[in-house]
């Protein structure tokens, strides 16, 4: 799959890549991940959206928390949360997914278009996936062209979630952080344990 | 996870090895009584629902008895607290189990279910637990730079 990074901002006489992001949180365990990826990453990433499923209250305080020590080595740091419908709740049927799903991705179309990120990023469950493969709708659709980068969780050793089952065939990059899953999914790529 | 551990036998097994204290984070789940004279009086019980970190008490424990959540398991073992991991057998398709035995073959946990969760504190060589390696955010940065040309 190629890659295109679109410049998006140029500030003054300094040229400033700042790539605006999307980036996927959910409860617990993913959201822990996910801030921990986002960690060393540089400035050139802002702004980040972070778009989160609307039962979930505890990924906010961690995104903020997360943020506001950020702000305190970068300036300018820029960040904003949105939310969407959680596609599946744990245990729910796989007809009553497809719906929600679907009612999912008609929600996230507006979103992603309105932002029109260069990158996304996600790591987790049910709510990404709508997001992404509405991205690349609009990739298909030659509106805007996303790079989509999913972090199998850490918690994946042997077996893909579903939604990694998903997106190993819409993700530009997928990462696996065992080596068994890079053995079974070759496409995948494999930097040890990033988390 | 609570109810493995209180009110049960583990209270009695825990207090064998030496531990004095037991402290349960208990989420949403009902909180666990104490049964009169029963052996939960063998160490002292605190109880809370939530924190918004843990990081104070798992920084005070001698000893973690965790879920295998991600969160959970690494938080713990950053911190290089010895940690037991138990299995929850009613979660649907159980992938929690995969991390918690890969960190186990690797020798940087002990795990186990419910019912065997006695006979794990009772036989528990901690001393025998590897050193876990922090993961490298470092590398996902370098990797992102590079394919987004950003280097």
């Amino acid at each position: 799959c190629g890659c295109r990074m679109t410049l998006l901002w140029l500030q003054g006489a300094t040229a400033a890549w700042l790539v605006s992001c999307s980036l996927f949180c959910f409860t617990g365990g993913h959201t822990t991940e996910i801030l921990r990826l986002l960690s060393c990453l540089s400035e050139s990433y802002s702004p980040r959206h972070y778009v989160l499923a609307d039962s979930d209250k505890m990924s906010e305080a961690k995104i903020r928390s997360f943020e506001q020590k950020r702000a305190e080595t970068f300036s300018n740091t820029k960040y904003y949360l949105d939310r969407i419908p959680r596609s599946r709740e744990v245990r729910q049927s796989w007809i009553s997914s497809v719906v929600t799903t679907l009612y999912s991705i008609l929600y996230s179309l507006p979103l992603t278009y309105k932002r029109k990120p260069d990158l996304i990023l996600c790591n987790g469950p049910g709510t990404c996936v709508p997001v992404c493969l509405s991205a690349f709708l609009l990739g298909l659709l030659r509106i805007k062209r996303t790079i989509i980068v999913y972090v199998e969780s850490i918690c994946r050793v042997e077996t893909l979630s579903l939604s990694g089952k998903i997106l190993y065939y819409f993700s530009d990059y997928f990462i696996v952080q065992w080596p068994d899953l890079k053995k079974k999914y070759p496409k995948s790529v494999y930097l040890g344990r990033i988390v | 996870v609570i109810l493995c551990i209180h009110p049960s036998r583990a209270p009695q097994a825990l207090q064998s090895r030496g531990y004095q204290r037991l402290v349960l984070q208990v989420g949403r789940g009902s909180l666990p009584q104490a049964q009169p004279g029963s052996s939960s009086s063998a160490v002292a019980v605190e109880v809370f629902r939530f924190k918004e970190s843990l990081a104070e008490e798992l920084q005070r424990a001698d000893l973690v008895i965790s879920h295998a959540g991600a969160g959970s398991c690494l938080e713990t073992l950053e911190k290089g607290k010895p940690l037991i991991v138990v299995i929850n057998d009613k979660l649907m398709d159980n992938h929690q189990l995969e991390l918690a035995k890969q960190l186990h073959r690797d020798g940087y946990v002990l795990y186990c279910n419910c019912s065997t969760l006695v006979e794990t504190l009772q036989s528990m060589n901690l001393s025998a637990l590897k050193p876990f390696p922090p993961g490298q955010p470092e590398k996902f940065a370098s990797f992102l730079d590079k394919v987004l040309g950003l280097q």
